[in-house]
């Protein structure tokens, strides 16, 4: 091949400006224009790399976006006595109006967001402990145990929901036995005010160990010499995991907690499977249970577009929110 | 966002460190009251991680009666033989449909849905060009806001050009792994040095045999890494199968059990093969976890420790 310009090579550390400048001037004999097509050629080639991405992106995430919200701007409308054909008709914000005073969609945001307050704390605070046993030299069989912590995560939460669900009832449970072996009171995992704590236990017994691995993981990051400064300074060990070590995997909590909030706002594999127990897991119970009751059950797509708007939203206006709170204290 | 990256040193540096450290320790504290507590606590959560496994392994050898009259956490008759012919004959032998499909969802998309991932993060990292902060901010954006919100207009869609019910359905939408183009973004930044790169093109290399022939084998671990996390959130995926799919022969492992779980006609007697099923369904995965530790935490913390 031809003897490379020297710019050939350093192409990909300039911007892709600084190459169309450079591509003009040269643009003038047959083998400088050659080399110009072959500028304009790589100039496309990131975008080449990124189409089949683009593409999956535009079709399975912006369309469908797209779609909703087209949708969610009309209804159907039947005639003033129920007779004729059903009509669609353009409605405007209306089914957003609707949605933000619904109190099943409303009810079921509060019980998720209690949920959320509760659940994602506790589960936090047992996987940061964890990390910080499995980050010190005196625990032994670390391997072990972290392995141990981390395997439910391998579990679909289907899975782990059917798993737990003969845990939960009467005739089955392991727990119920126990209980009823040392004559204590039997424990309702499924009554009205439990079942949403029995979810949350599932999700506490799926996802702690992949929290902890994060933390684990920040923790080992952290130079040695933070150990040896706060022994000088009398501090036990832990004081130096608290006053010293803590604030230096926040952006690693910060993660936690965000996919943590995500999934807590998405809750639906687990309840829909443990709806055949309890009667007290509405099909309004979440409002993702609510969105596809009204969706599929009730075959309401105008509203049920309303309502996946919204959801899609307020995950988004959550996530982003609570990365732009904790940006200032996490450097993330 | 962006810095996520935990910073994490070679994770070989630290378990020498840790050696000494040990050394020093043991000996000193290992009995104090403190280690006892936090060794109790150990094991008390690992009773509690790992008995509903136990419980699943133990129960698939049970028949229906035993699930619920002999104690849950040890042997009654063992029926597992039978559990099993059950399980893969009943129905007509919908599981092992099932586990053809999962196999095939989760296989094909994750290796397709890697080989996608890996090149738009290699682009991200590796090119400058115009666009490219926009196209990092919808990526984040759609990791952000999982695709399960959009289902019901997914669906609509695709019954528009009869896509649902067919195994494009699951298929494509599986494709799309925003977490995996971060995470390639991480592992190309970090594997794959300029100099090489621009070596290639000094030796007459175009950019696709650059990206094939240099950039792919040194992101070898890293391509392992997203491969791990796409197929088991595959294997794992739920919402979307349940939502694009009504022809039980077209179900994952997660859609069929559910049915099962659900099946208000026959559920009395299709508990053992509930749990058998499950306990299957289960063990790819358990393998995968064991046998590919380094990977998920190269994948956890954002490419920090590429190993």
């Amino acid at each position: 091949m031809e003897t490379p310009l020297p710019s050939t090579a350093t192409a990909a550390t300039t911007t892709a400006a600084e190459q169309t400048r450079q591509a003009a001037p040269v643009a003038l004999s047959g083998r400088a224009r050659r080399f110009s097509l072959r500028r304009v050629g790589r100039a496309l080639v990131p975008y080449v790399f990124l189409a089949p991405f683009l593409l999956l992106f535009a079709a399975f995430f912006f369309l469908p976006f797209l779609y909703a919200l087209d949708q969610s701007l009309y209804k159907v409308q039947f005639n003033g006595l129920g007779l004729g054909p059903p009509q669609v008709v353009w409605v405007g914000l209306a089914n957003y109006v609707k949605a933000l005073r619904d109190p099943s969609f409303l009810d079921g945001f509060k019980r998720v967001l209690l949920y959320g307050v509760v659940q994602i704390p506790i589960m936090m605070i047992v996987a940061l402990t964890l990390a910080f046993l499995m980050d010190s030299a005196v625990i032994r069989f670390r391997s072990f145990f972290r392995l141990a912590f981390f395997l439910p995560f391998a579990v679909p939460g289907v899975v782990a929901a059917i798993m737990w669900s003969f845990f939960y009832s009467p005739g089955s449970s392991p727990i119920i036995s126990v209980t009823d072996l040392l004559h204590l009171p039997t424990p309702s995992f499924l009554g009205a005010n439990t079942v949403l704590w029995s979810i949350a236990n599932i999700s506490t017994w799926l996802f702690t160990g992949y929290n902890m691995v994060i933390f684990y993981s920040a923790l080992q990051g952290i130079p040695q010499e933070i150990y040896e400064s706060g022994r000088l300074d009398g501090l036990s060990e832990v004081g130096i995991a608290l006053r010293l070590k803590l604030p230096l995997i926040v952006p690693a909590l910060v993660l936690g907690v965000l996919f943590s909030l995500i999934g807590t706002l998405q809750l639906f594999n687990e309840p829909l499977i443990l709806t055949r127990l309890s009667n007290s897991i509405t099909s309004t119970f979440t409002p993702n249970i609510y969105a596809y009751n009204v969706a599929f059950v009730d075959t309401n797509y105008y509203y049920g577009g309303a309502l996946a708007v919204i959801m899609g939203l307020v995950t988004f206006v959550f996530s982003y929110g609570f990365l732009r709170l904790t940006r200032r204290q996490s450097g993330v | 966002m962006a810095n996520l990256p935990l910073d994490a040193p070679s994770a070989t540096r630290r378990s020498r460190r840790t050696g000494d450290h040990e050394r020093q320790l043991i000996g000193v504290r290992q009995l104090s009251l403190k280690n006892i507590v936090a060794y109790v606590f150990l094991v008390a959560l690992t009773v509690y991680f790992l008995t509903p496994l136990y419980w699943l392994a133990l129960s698939s050898t049970k028949n229906n009666t035993d699930l619920f009259s002999s104690f849950g956490l040890w042997f009654a008759h063992f029926n597992l033989w039978e559990n099993l012919s059950r399980t893969f004959t009943y129905g007509n032998g919908e599981y092992i449909h099932w586990v053809f499909n999962t196999i095939l969802y989760a296989g094909v998309g994750g290796l397709v849905g890697t080989f996608i991932s890996v090149m738009g993060g290699y682009a991200l990292a590796k090119y400058p060009f115009p666009g490219r902060d926009v196209i990092f901010t919808l990526v984040l954006g759609a990791v952000l806001v999982p695709v399960t919100t959009l289902a019901l207009p997914t669906y609509l869609l695709m019954s528009k050009i009869n896509l649902t019910n067919t195994y494009w359905a699951v298929l494509l939408p599986a494709l799309l792994y925003p977490t995996g183009v971060f995470l390639a973004r991480v592992f190309a930044a970090d594997a794959v040095p300029n100099d090489i790169m621009n070596a290639a093109r000094v030796d007459g290399a175009g950019e696709f045999r650059i990206f094939w022939q240099v950039a792919l084998p040194l992101m070898r671990s890293g391509l392992v890494t997203i491969f791990l996390f796409q197929f088991v959130a595959i294997w794992q995926n739920f919402f979307l199968p349940l939502v694009v799919l009504s022809d039980p022969s077209l179900f994952p492992l997660n859609l069929g059990l559910a049915t099962w779980n659900f099946d208000p006609a026959s559920h009395e007697l299709l508990y053992n093969l509930i749990v058998t099923g499950s306990f299957l369904s289960v063990l790819p995965l358990i393998a995968l976890f064991l046998s590919l530790q380094r990977y998920w935490r190269a994948g956890l913390t954002f490419g920090s420790v590429t190993g």
